[in-house]
């Protein structure tokens, strides 16, 4: 890019493309993947993510990673991001869990309470 | 289901229907009749929604709005505000902190924090450079290369009081001018990030979690300065934190970020990763750049500072993660918005490692200012298990403890070091009342006397000598003079050691002095651990009384040193004792305690504790 | 041997600790033989003193053999409080080794680290370059149960 205007287009090209992602995506499954997650098993939650959005062709559900927020005694952590509502963010989450999300929050609609341990808009 | 103007989601979980939910549909139908609305607004009644003491309930669809405590008397006043006029009916929404409260399970950790050098950590995809720029990123940097010019840039940060986040606690600008006004080129900069402090994880997190911004942070600080080239030198303990910044690199090079002519002026830019190979004493500036010229990691001594002569005898910057992360958010928001926060003397916030004997262990970043208090128990929730607070060590190795006695006491570099302890890198180990305060003081210093670079006698032979009295108090060996001997070889080697390293190692030491005297004085003068932690100074006992000769004691201890039999009771033979306890879990009648000192037995046997001047001789 | 490794640097003396680093992390047995810090002198005109001063100050290199997977406890204060002493002595049990050491099937060794920066799970160990936190005597039995089995 050659200037602050280039910037501002692939900006604007950035954030419309998230919103349509997450448009053409109904829910965002971000999954923590900092050091203290990964330490706590975060790849295996990603990957139990991955294989139950697959094994129920959830083709709205797009899943990415982030660093950490900065709760480590409740990694590994899992935030669902939907339009509208207020994101859930779930914690201490292991494959078992994080499988029983996506049948009963992702699927069903339904935020399964026990393991939420912060919403924020 | 036809298309409709409107969704009404009427939660009709068990909670909401006996608080009225159905009659709420009905009513609603009944009014929608009356308005003549009833093919423009759907109504789907769910299962449970979640907060149930706020029911019924309501979510409606394309607003989002979620309703509470809807009464039948309400709707009348909904149905024509909301569906009709299309004013969502405030009075009835579920408020913010309430909705927060209602599925939140750790409210005071977020509420009392102000994210800045940590805005973006968990919430973007740190390998993807379009997330960053999609949040604003590069937008300062750009700012400054064409609206600002070096010295401007400076003075903005001057105005925001911005000082190193690594311990120093130096204000940046006035690092950032003289750089600047150093005679020499080709100048450099170095991001800091060999955070060894234990305890310490602020820097991983950022460079894990927001690469970019540390990038961008970089590059306007080389502007400011008049550097092309950066490194960035992570221990090698930080292997993803190495390959998310290669990545950002690699990226911000891939769009022309890195490169010649950057947003068409003529600044250009390149930087590079340089790791550790494990060595503590490499986040000490000089030792920095002595790794980094291939060398063992040993301080030099300063002046000349890396701004006169750094990095192959260049003008160096020599900033840290979190010092760097800060500077984007500065030129985008404005020095004054920077400034607003924090104290007098130390402003903006600062990201904070909590870990211990604390609830909620983690990150937080908190305006400076905050007291201890709310940091540990409002923030940190307070103890684990219960148990009381004791006391809490801030700066990891090189810093002080301080007692309940304090938690009142405000978090700024000026009040922590007037209380004999300090900022650090932020690292914050709470413990709790069953540490004994002697033995954490042994552990700190061993920290330090194992990465002492070895170079000046001070610190190479100081600590040693530290060690070995802490050691020997430790052990019941210690004898009356030792505190006061502590307290005049700490203070000799923080005065006269090479660098920052010896400089501080003997904080922890003098600062539980100060605070825990009592300890040390019941260690020395009665043999005893209180805490029953230093394993020579305390003991298990049998309580005959209670016993009754079961012998499962005996059977289970390890080095089978506990004879007895059902009629004699059972006895622990003191000397050969290893203090690992099995015997005092086992026991069905509870008729073993722990104990603090020495036991009778050993102690009638023990003889004068040896000179340990005879050491020096 | 190390033709490979060296190629991909310039002869400079800054580059002595990734030029280190690339032919530990390839060497099967995770250390710097003799032959290597030969032919690095060579290469960099530095002589082999200089280079073993670099070797022996810096935790992370070995000038003496090691097993497959590098076990790092971290002994620093916060993982000590989370009860980290008692992992060392149910390592020490499963392996059968001392600190420092390597077990006879070469494939563990045994080593204390400082602070990993993983602080808020601790206590912590490092294999390699895979991080456990939250560990418990069980935990740290099943990772090494599934990645060799005890001595």
């Amino acid at each position: 890019m050659k200037t602050l205007e280039d910037l501002r287009k692939i900006r604007e090209k950035a954030q419309s493309e998230m919103k349509t992602r997450d448009q053409k995506a109904r829910v965002k499954i971000v999954v923590g993947m900092g050091t203290s997650g990964i330490a706590m098993g975060a790849r295996e939650v990603m990957k139990a993510i991955l294989d139950e959005v697959a094994k129920r062709n959830l083709d709205d559900v797009l899943v990415t990673q982030t660093g950490e927020k900065g709760l480590s005694s409740m990694e590994p952590v899992v935030d669902v991001i939907e339009e509208g509502k207020p994101t859930v963010t779930y914690g201490n989450m292991n494959p078992e869990k994080a499988r029983k999300v996506i049948a009963e929050h992702i699927v069903n609609g339904k935020v399964v309470n026990d393991y939420v341990v912060a919403t924020q808009s | 289901m036809t298309l409709k103007r409107t969704d009404i989601l009427l939660c009709c979980g068990s909670g909401c229907v006996s608080a009225g939910a159905l009659k709420v549909k009905k009513k609603l139908l009944e009014l929608f009749e009356q308005k003549d609305i009833t093919s423009e607004i759907n109504i789907i009644e769910t299962g449970c929604m979640g907060p149930c003491d706020y029911g019924p309930v309501m979510m409606v669809y394309p607003e989002g709005v979620f309703y509470k405590t809807v009464g039948v008397d309400d709707l009348e006043e909904l149905v024509e505000e909301h569906f009709l006029k299309g004013r969502p009916l405030k009075r009835l929404m579920l408020q913010e902190e309430e909705r927060i409260f209602a599925t939140k399970k750790d409210i005071p950790f977020y509420q009392k924090q102000v994210k800045v050098a940590l805005e973006h950590c968990g919430y973007i995809d740190p390998e993807s450079i379009e997330e960053y720029i999609a949040v604003g990123g590069y937008e300062a940097l750009g700012k400054v290369l064409t609206e600002m010019d070096p010295q401007k840039t400076i003075e903005t940060i001057k105005e925001s009081g911005l000082r190193g986040r690594g311990g120093g606690g130096f204000p940046t600008a006035t690092k950032w001018a003289f750089t600047r006004k150093a005679s020499g080129s080709p100048k450099y900069v170095i991001c800091n990030g060999d955070e060894g402090d234990p305890g310490a994880f602020m820097d991983r997190s950022i460079l894990e979690g927001d690469p970019h911004r540390v990038l961008e942070g970089m590059m306007i600080a080389a502007y400011s300065i008049g550097a092309n080239k950066g490194y960035f030198y992570i221990r090698a303990e930080y292997p993803l934190a190495i390959k998310r910044i290669k990545n950002a690199i690699e990226k911000a090079c891939e769009y022309g970020l890195i490169g010649e002519n950057i947003f068409g002026t003529d600044f250009s830019f390149d930087a590079e990763v340089r790791t550790g190979a494990g060595a503590f004493v490499c986040g000490e500036e000089t030792a920095l750049i002595a790794s980094i010229h291939g060398e063992r990691g040993q301080p030099n001594a300063k002046p000349p500072y890396p701004s006169d002569s750094g990095v192959w005898q260049k003008p160096t910057l020599v900033n840290n993660v979190e010092t760097l992360a800060n500077v984007r958010t500065i030129i985008l928001k404005g020095a004054d918005w920077f400034a607003k926060m924090g104290t007098e003397a130390s402003k903006g916030t600062k990201v904070f490692a909590l870990t211990g004997d604390v609830k909620n262990t983690g990150l937080v970043e908190v305006p400076m200012g905050i007291t201890l208090r709310e940091l540990i128990f409002d923030v940190g929730g307070g103890i684990v298990d219960g148990k009381k607070f004791k006391a809490v060590q801030l700066g990891g190795p090189s810093g002080g403890c301080l007692t309940a006695d304090h938690l009142d006491t405000s978090i700024d570099y000026e009040s922590l070091t007037e209380k004999g302890a300090m900022m650090g890198s932020g690292g914050i180990i709470v413990m709790d009342d069953a540490n004994c305060m002697v033995n954490v003081a042994k552990f700190f210093l061993e920290f330090s006397l194992e990465e002492s670079c070895g170079k000046c006698t001070p610190c190479r032979v100081g600590l040693k000598q530290m060690y070995s009295m802490l050691e020997r108090i430790t052990s019941g060996e210690g004898k009356p003079g030792d505190i006061e001997e502590l307290e005049s070889l700490g203070n000799s080697i923080k005065a006269l050691s090479l660098c920052g390293l010896g400089q501080t190692a003997p904080n922890p030491v003098l600062s539980t002095i100060r605070y825990f005297r009592n300890e040390y004085i019941s260690h020395i003068e009665d043999k005893s651990c209180n805490t029953k932690v230093c394993l020579d100074l305390m003991h298990f006992l049998i309580d005959k009384d209670k016993c009754i000769g079961c012998s499962l004691c005996s059977r289970k201890c390890p080095v089978s040193c506990i004879p007895g039999s059902r009629e004699e009771k059972y006895e622990i033979i003191q000397e050969e004792c290893v203090k690992c306890g099995t015997c005092m879990e086992v026991c069905p009648v509870n008729a073993i305690s722990k104990l603090p000192g020495i036991s009778e037995e050993l102690r009638s046997e023990k003889t004068e504790p040896s000179d340990y001047r005879s050491l020096y001789t | 041997m190390y033709d490979e490794i060296l190629k991909k640097y310039e002869p400079k003396k800054e580059n002595l600790i990734y030029i280190l680093h690339e032919i530990q992390d390839n060497h099967p047995e995770q250390y710097i033989p003799e032959d290597a810090v030969m032919e690095v002198s060579r290469y960099l005109s530095i002589p082999s003193n200089h280079i073993y001063g670099v070797m022996t100050f810096y935790t992370m290199f070995s000038t003496k053999p090691r097993g497959k997977y590098i076990i790092r406890l971290c002994e620093s204060p916060p993982c000590f409080l989370r009860g980290s002493e008692n992992l060392l002595r149910k390592l020490r049990e499963l392996l059968n080794i001392k600190l420092g050491e390597t077990t006879p099937d070469k494939k563990f060794t045994l080593e204390l680290c400082a602070c990993l920066g993983v602080c808020g799970n601790a206590p912590v160990m490092m294999i390699n370059e895979d991080v456990y936190g939250d560990l418990n005597e069980e935990k740290v039995e099943a990772i090494i149960e599934k990645l060799g089995g005890q001595q």
